[in-house]
């Protein structure tokens, strides 16, 4: 499920900030806004745009910008911030916070939380850890392992073969992240990452074995918390009515939360070492992603020679 | 056995993906099916021997097919190898 908000108290419990009014119960505030503001235009009394859903971080220059203000000023413009009912303020660089402010926040039900870090750092990392905790999620089913990196995503009807393929890649050295059940976070435009429910997390069913737990049998290398999702392989019994792929040239893809990702379809045959496909289809899609294709190059080739061989027809012709 | 000289009509020639498709149309055969260009045979439902080929339009190959289905898969092949588009 995709949340819709996150508390204060778990904010400042995941980035280590302090709370400034330990009055004000942080669990009782959601932030449902990625987005912070740094408040200075409304300290200068423009209001206009002031989105007071959002978190205000006050840094060094809102702080200087305070300090030029007489008593009745400062007092003024604080209680006009206050009275807007943000859910709260982050003051960075360990600044004192200005006089009023905390009990104008005590007043307002306004948290004040302190950090050390500097203001870009903290509006970056709140930005980030807000909008992960808000990513929307799908949950599907197949098993995802890390390959030389690149974040593989195996799919296919039960029973064909996936936790099964999942542990000869982890004996081959990769790492297992979910099996069967993956959440799927979009934590950005085009990245998608997977992680295992944490109740089944490392946890692989083999059929006619049960349930085998992959982290104590093989150590901590041999599993990952989560991954990115670089490709998906779809396994597929073999039909012989149907052509597969045989040279790589045009790419199929999958949607996953409107993230388009790469899909393989693998026909399975006995005999088909299913983990050294996985292996060099994973190193192959890196190969591509830094810029050589070897279907394109092929491709390529073969057009030269024919180029080649009509030059040379029209010679002796 | 059948043999029979075909002139290629693609209008690119045997470039990659044209292979690709041949391979296919070969493939649906049981004959054993092999390709004479220049000096080289090659089988015809292997992908990586039909592209070391690089056969241009208008020139010509001799496809020798063998087995039950001899006599339809020369007629196959030579429909995809001389259609115009």
């Amino acid at each position: 499920m995709t949340r819709q908000y996150v508390t204060l108290q778990e904010l400042a419990d995941k980035l280590g900030y302090s709370n400034l009014t330990p009055e004000l119960d942080l669990n009782q505030v959601q932030v449902r806004h990625r987005a912070i503001n740094r408040p200075a235009f409304q300290l200068a009394g423009f209001y206009d745009y002031f989105d007071n859903k959002r978190l205000q971080v006050m840094g060094r220059a809102e702080d200087m910008y305070i300090q030029t203000l007489t008593n009745e000023e400062r007092k003024e413009r604080l209680e006009k911030m206050f009275s807007y009912k943000f859910p709260g303020l982050i003051i960075a660089r360990g600044i004192q916070p200005p006089p009023e402010v905390l009990s104008l926040a005590k007043e307002h039900h306004i948290p004040v939380l302190s950090t050390e870090h500097s203001t870009a750092l903290v509006i970056v990392e709140i930005i980030r850890w807000i909008n992960r905790q808000l990513a929307p999620t799908e949950t599907i089913s197949g098993v995802l392992v890390d390959v030389f990196g690149e974040g593989i995503l195996i799919t296919g009807d039960s029973g064909i073969g996936k936790s099964e393929t999942a542990i000869e890649l982890v004996k081959r050295g990769h790492r297992l992240v979910a099996d069967d059940v993956i959440e799927i976070l979009k934590i950005s435009e085009d990245v998608l990452i997977g992680q295992a429910p944490e109740i089944t997390r490392h946890m692989v069913e083999l059929r006619g074995i049960g349930v085998v737990d992959i982290k104590s049998l093989y150590g901590v290398e041999s599993v990952m918390e989560f991954s990115g999702i670089s490709m998906i392989i779809n396994l597929e019994e073999w039909n012989g009515q149907l052509s597969y792929d045989r040279l790589g040239l045009n790419e199929e893809y999958q949607e996953i939360l409107g993230v388009k990702v790469v899909k393989h379809t693998i026909p399975i045959r006995p005999g088909r070492n299913l983990a050294i496909i996985i292996e060099t289809a994973a190193v192959n899609h890196r190969q591509k992603q830094m810029g050589y294709n070897a279907a394109q190059a092929l491709c390529d080739r073969v057009t030269e020679e024919i180029i080649a061989h009509r030059e040379e027809n029209e010679q002796e012709g | 056995m059948i043999k029979k000289e075909i002139k290629i009509e693609l209008a690119k020639g045997l470039e990659a993906r044209p292979v690709a498709v041949f391979v296919q149309v070969a493939s649906q055969f049981d004959s054993s099916i092999f390709v004479e260009y220049r000096d080289k045979r090659v089988n015809a439902k292997s992908i990586m021997g039909m592209m070391s080929l690089g056969i241009a339009q208008g020139e010509k190959v001799v496809i020798a097919a063998e087995g039950a289905d001899e006599a339809e898969a020369i007629k196959g092949i030579e429909k995809y190898l001389t259609a115009k588009e």
